[in-house]
Parts: structure tokens; C-alpha cells; sequence
């Protein structure tokens, strides 16, 4: 499903983290999204997950779902998930519940009258050992390693089973053999036709796994194209030595 | 003995109350100060109800739980607006009005000069009038409500409960109307609670307001603060601790009546060592 924005605007006190922004992220793709530090990606993440609301614009989903609000709670059913930056996980949990509580019923009826399924077991195992968790499953969220938050919240997001993905700097701070668990990660959502949007610093990586790159500065959009292409550009270049 | 028996059918109620309470403080991270309003609403309808309109204990027992499930409901709509600090001072509010209610609504509570005369339940024809008895009573209650507690802690909908202590947005954003939850524990802790403020009725036969008002909110909080949050043994093992604590006093020589007013200054000092060592209380897994 493709996710469409027009005239997306965000202002804190004054600062427009987002300024009349308008863009399109299409199914079977990955968007990278880069800019400097304060550029908006976070904010365009925050807006478009309901996490903060948005002042002015539209969100689209697919053909017929134009939205002037999201809320929160409403996201996960329009097929939307995403990481966070800064990871927030379920820190007083066991990496397992962390998993399981996105796997399980959303009726509260029915969560009252279960545990967990047979096959929400199997699919968590599926999930934590993809990203070699597994073995860490009963430990406590809050004594993983920063890798390991970043990857639960990786395989979190997965759980959910969404159409739209937004990946807020999955790779920051990790090592090579994690990186190569979180761009298999994106890839694979993109053969199966999902909308992966990465928002990331690494110039490598975005070269090397975005079909589109957009280019933030100051809440606006500098530039959007194809990766080899937008990265040489002059202003591009300008944006992030001017940091 | 009676008095070791006393002794056990208050550590039985409030380890209900504790355990209820849990579930709200605990598990869900809603720092609820208003218990002892739903302990005495239970309290008060039972009270009522078998006084004034002769009713057996069960069905006044039933209708307490159910109207105190029904404000708290009411309670827990207003205070799903506040977060933080400000849903502790929340609920604190609404422990001081339902305590002036029970102060001043007088045609139907007698106000201060409370409620006497509450028979012990009879049940097939056994009388529970005895204090043994009435101890088999309050232990089959609280285990199962114990037990419910233990269900809804390891159910799906208690794993949410937890996450959304631990972050009531991003749980939202796995696709969770957290409220409908938020909501429904505390109106279950609020009717748990009932159930113990009922036994406490028939149990001393007398009540009036002063038995439900904040301190009473405080106590319980201790109690399960103490025993460590998010933890039902630990809400049972904070209430055994409190109760006998001023009997400890006493037995280590203190006057009965320095003991009861030490009472109240060791609970404080209690709480403030233990916040500096041992926050998560004695078998906790989560801290304030
Ligand atoms: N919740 C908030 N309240 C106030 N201001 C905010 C908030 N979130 C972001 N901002 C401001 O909005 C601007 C954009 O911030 P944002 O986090 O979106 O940048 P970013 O592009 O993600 O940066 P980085 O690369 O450092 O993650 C910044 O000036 C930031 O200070
Ligand atoms: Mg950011």
C-alpha cells in the first residue's frame, strides 16, 4: 500500500519541523529519507505514526483512504508500524512478552481469555531467532545490549505484519553483522511488496538499499530522486557539510 | 488464639485488598490513590443493605461489587484524562469526596456515628459467627480473588497492562486502545476491593467512615509497595508484614499504646528505607 502526504506541516514554538511537505512512498520500495540533524525525519515519522498530530495536511493511504488525523491507536489498523530512534521498548519485560504482545489478540475480551496461542509462540520463535534473539528470550528487556534493543525493535515491528514500515536509523551504533541482519530485514520486505521507508545517516547503506532517496533540510524537501544521482548533487553535498 | 485468629482475618482482607490494588499500581503503573473509596463503598452497601433492608450477605455482596465496579468505572473515565502525578492527585480527590459522602450523607450512611449491628453471614444454615469460621471464609475469598489476580497478570490482556506501564504510546502505536484497558483493571481492582470492605462489614459488625479515608489508601499502597509492585505474593507477603508489625512492636516491649502510635512512624520510616534500598520492594519486579 502506498502512503501519500500533501502539504504535511509541523510546528513546535514557532520552529516548522515540518514545512508543507509533500511526498509519496510506493509499495515495493525502499524510501530513504536523509537531511541533518533537525532536519524533520524523526517529526515525519512521529506525524505520520500518530505520535505527535500534525497542524495541516493530508495523509493517503492506497486509493481511497485520505486522512486530515492519526491518532496512535489507529495507526497499527491503516497498516502502519515503525521503529523508534531512540528505542522504546517494554524495558520491565521479557524479550518474549515484548514480541508476544504485539503478536496477541487486540480484543480485550479475548487477551482476557488467553495467554498466548500455540502459533504466536511459533511466530515469535520465527521472529526472535531471525534476529538472534532467541536465546535471549527470557532475559529482561532493560539488560539487553544497545544492539539488541535496536534488533527487538526491529523484530517487533515485524510482528505486526504492516504494510507501511518506517525504520528511524535502524543501524546507528551497530555492528557489521547486525547491519547485515537489518538490511536483510528491509530487503525481504520489499520483495514481498511492502512500503519500507529508512530514515538513516549512512551514506552506504542508503546508497546501497534505497530505490528512492528524499533529502530534508530545515523541514523542507531539498531534493528527492534516485539514489547515485541525488547524493552527488551540489546542494545535497552543501545540506550536509553545512551541519 | 482468637486474637492470632483476628490477627489472619485482617491480613487476609487486606492481602485482597493489596492484591487489587496491585493490579492497578503494579501491573498497569496507575498510581491510584483511592482504594480504601472502593473498600468502603463495598463496606457501606453490604452494611446497608443488611441493616436496613434485611438482604443475606451474598446478594448484598453481589450488588457491592457490581456498584463499586460501576463508579469506579465513572472514576476511572475522569481520571483516564490525567497521567503522572497528576492521576495520583487525581485519585486522591476522589478518596476525600467519597469519604465526605460517607461523612455527610447521613440519612443513608448515619455519618460519623456509622453503621452498627451488621450480622455475620449465614450461609445453608452455617453460621459464620464464629471467628474461625469466619476466618474459612475470608481465606476462600481472598485465595480466589488471589487466583483471579495470578490469571490476569499471566493473560494476554495483563501483558498489555504491563506495556503500557512501560510506554502507554508506544503500545498504542502496536494498535491497543490503551484506555478500554486502563479502564477495565481499575474498575476489576475497584470491585475486589468491595469484596473485602463487605467482609469487613460483617466482620467487626460496626463501620463509619473513618475505616476508608486516605491514610487507609496510603496503607494499602504501602502494603503493596513494601510486599513489591506488579508481584500478588509480594502484595500478600507486604499485608502479613504491616499487620503483625505492631504486634512485633509489642512483643519487643513497647506499651500497647506507644505501639499503635509507632505504628504509623515506622510504617514511614519503613517506606523511605526501603525507596532507598530496595526499591522494587521485597519480591517486586517494577519500581515507581
Ligand atoms: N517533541 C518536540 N518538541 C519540540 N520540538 C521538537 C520535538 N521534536 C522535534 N523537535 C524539533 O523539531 C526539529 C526536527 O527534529 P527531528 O527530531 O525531526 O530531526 P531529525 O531530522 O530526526 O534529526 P536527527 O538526525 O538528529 O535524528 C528540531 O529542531 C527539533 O528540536
Ligand atoms: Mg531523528
Amino acid at each position: 500500500m502506498s502512503i501519500e502526504i500533501k502539504n504535511l506541516t509541523k510546528c513546535f514554538d514557532g520552529v516548522k519541523a515540518v514545512n508543507n511537505l509533500s511526498l509519496e512512498f510506493l509499495p515495493g520500495q525502499i524510501t530513504g529519507i536523509i537531511g541533518p540533524n533537525g532536519s524533520g525525519k524523526s517529526t515525519l515519522v512521529n506525524l505520520l505514526t500518530g505520535v505527535i498530530p500534525f497542524d495541516r495536511g493530508l495523509v493517503l493511504l492506497g486509493s481511497d483512504t485520505k486522512l486530515s488525523k492519526l491518532a496512535a491507536y489507529d495507526v497499527a489498523e491503516y497498516g502502519i508500524t515503525r521503529t523508534f530512534q531512540d528505542a522504546r521498548l517494554f524495558e520491565q519485560m521479557t524479550v518474549l512478552d515484548n514480541i508476544l504482545v504485539v503478536l496477541t489478540e487486540r480484543n480485550l475480551f479475548s487477551a482476557f481469555f488467553e495467554r498466548h496461542k500455540k502459533f504466536h509462540l511459533d511466530e515469535a520463535e520465527k521472529l526472535l531467532t531471525q534476529v538472534g534473539l532467541w536465546e535471549k528470550r527470557q532475559a529482561l528487556t532493560a539488560n539487553l545490549s544497545y544492539g539488541q534493543r535496536k534488533l527487538l525493535e526491529v523484530a517487533r515491528t515485524l510482528a505486526m505484519k504492516s504494510e507501511i514500515y518506517f525504520f528511524d536509523e535502524p543501524f546507528a551504533g551497530l555492528f557489521s553483522e547486525m547491519i547485515k541482519i537489518v538490511s536483510g530485514v528491509l530487503v525481504e520486505l520489499k520483495k514481498t511488496d511492502k512500503t519500507v521507508v529508512l530514515v538513516e545517516h549512512n551514506m552506504d547503506l542508503i546508497r546501497e538499499l534505497s530505490d528512492t532517496v528524499v533529502v530534508l533540510d530545515a523541514g523542507e524537501l531539498l531534493t528527492v530522486g534516485r539514489p547515485e544521482e541525488v547524493l552527488s548533487r551540489k546542494e545535497v553535498v552543501e545540506a550536509y557539510l553545512g551541519e | 488464639m482468637d486474637y492470632f485468629i483476628h490477627l489472619a482475618i485482617l491480613i487476609g482482607i487486606y492481602s485482597i485488598l493489596g492484591v487489587s490494588l496491585n493490579l492497578v499500581v503494579g501491573y498497569t503503573g496507575l498510581l491510584s490513590v483511592t482504594h480504601a473509596a472502593f473498600y468502603g463503598l463495598g463496606a457501606y452497601v453490604v452494611a446497608i443493605l443488611l441493616t436496613a433492608y434485611g438482604w443475606a450477605f451474598w446478594p448484598a455482596l453481589l450488588v457491592a461489587i457490581i456498584f463499586t465496579g460501576l463508579v469506579a468505572f465513572l472514576i476511572g473515565l475522569v481520571l483516564s484524562r490525567f497521567a503522572g502525578d497528576y492521576y495520583a492527585l487525581g485519585s486522591f480527590g476522589f478518596n476525600i469526596i467519597v469519604f465526605s459522602i460517607f461523612l455527610n450523607w447521613q440519612s443513608v450512611t448515619r455519618g460519623p456515628l456509622g453503621i452498627p449491628g451488621i450480622a455475620r453471614p449465614e450461609i445453608f444454615g452455617v453460621s459464620f459467627g464464629d471467628n474461625l469460621m469466619f476466618l474459612g471464609l475470608v481465606v476462600l475469598l481472598a485465595l480466589l480473588i488471589y487466583l483471579a489476580a495470578e490469571y490476569i497478570a499471566h493473560s494476554s490482556f495483563g501483558r498489555v497492562l504491563k506495556a503500557i506501564r512501560e510506554d502507554e504510546q508506544a503500545i498504542q502505536v502496536f494498535g491497543y486502545r490503551t484506555a478500554y484497558y486502563k479502564l477495565t483493571v481499575f474498575a476489576l481492582g475497584a470491585m475486589m476491593a468491595a469484596v473485602a470492605g463487605g467482609l469487613f462489614a460483617v466482620y467487626i459488625t460496626f463501620i463509619d467512615p473513618s475505616s476508608f479515608n486516605l491514610m487507609e489508601s496510603i496503607f494499602v499502597l504501602a502494603i503493596i509497595i513494601l510486599g513489591g509492585l506488579a508481584n500478588n505474593k509480594g502484595a500478600v507477603l507486604g499485608a502479613v508484614f504491616l499487620i503483625l508489625l505492631p504486634e512485633v512492636l509489642r512483643f519487643v516491649g513497647f506499651p500497647s499504646d506507644v505501639a499503635a502510635q509507632l505504628r504509623q512512624v515506622v510504617y514511614g520510616l519503613l517506606l523511605i528505607v526501603l525507596m532507598v534500598y530496595r526499591p522494587q520492594g521485597l519480591v517486586g519486579e517494577y519500581k515507581l
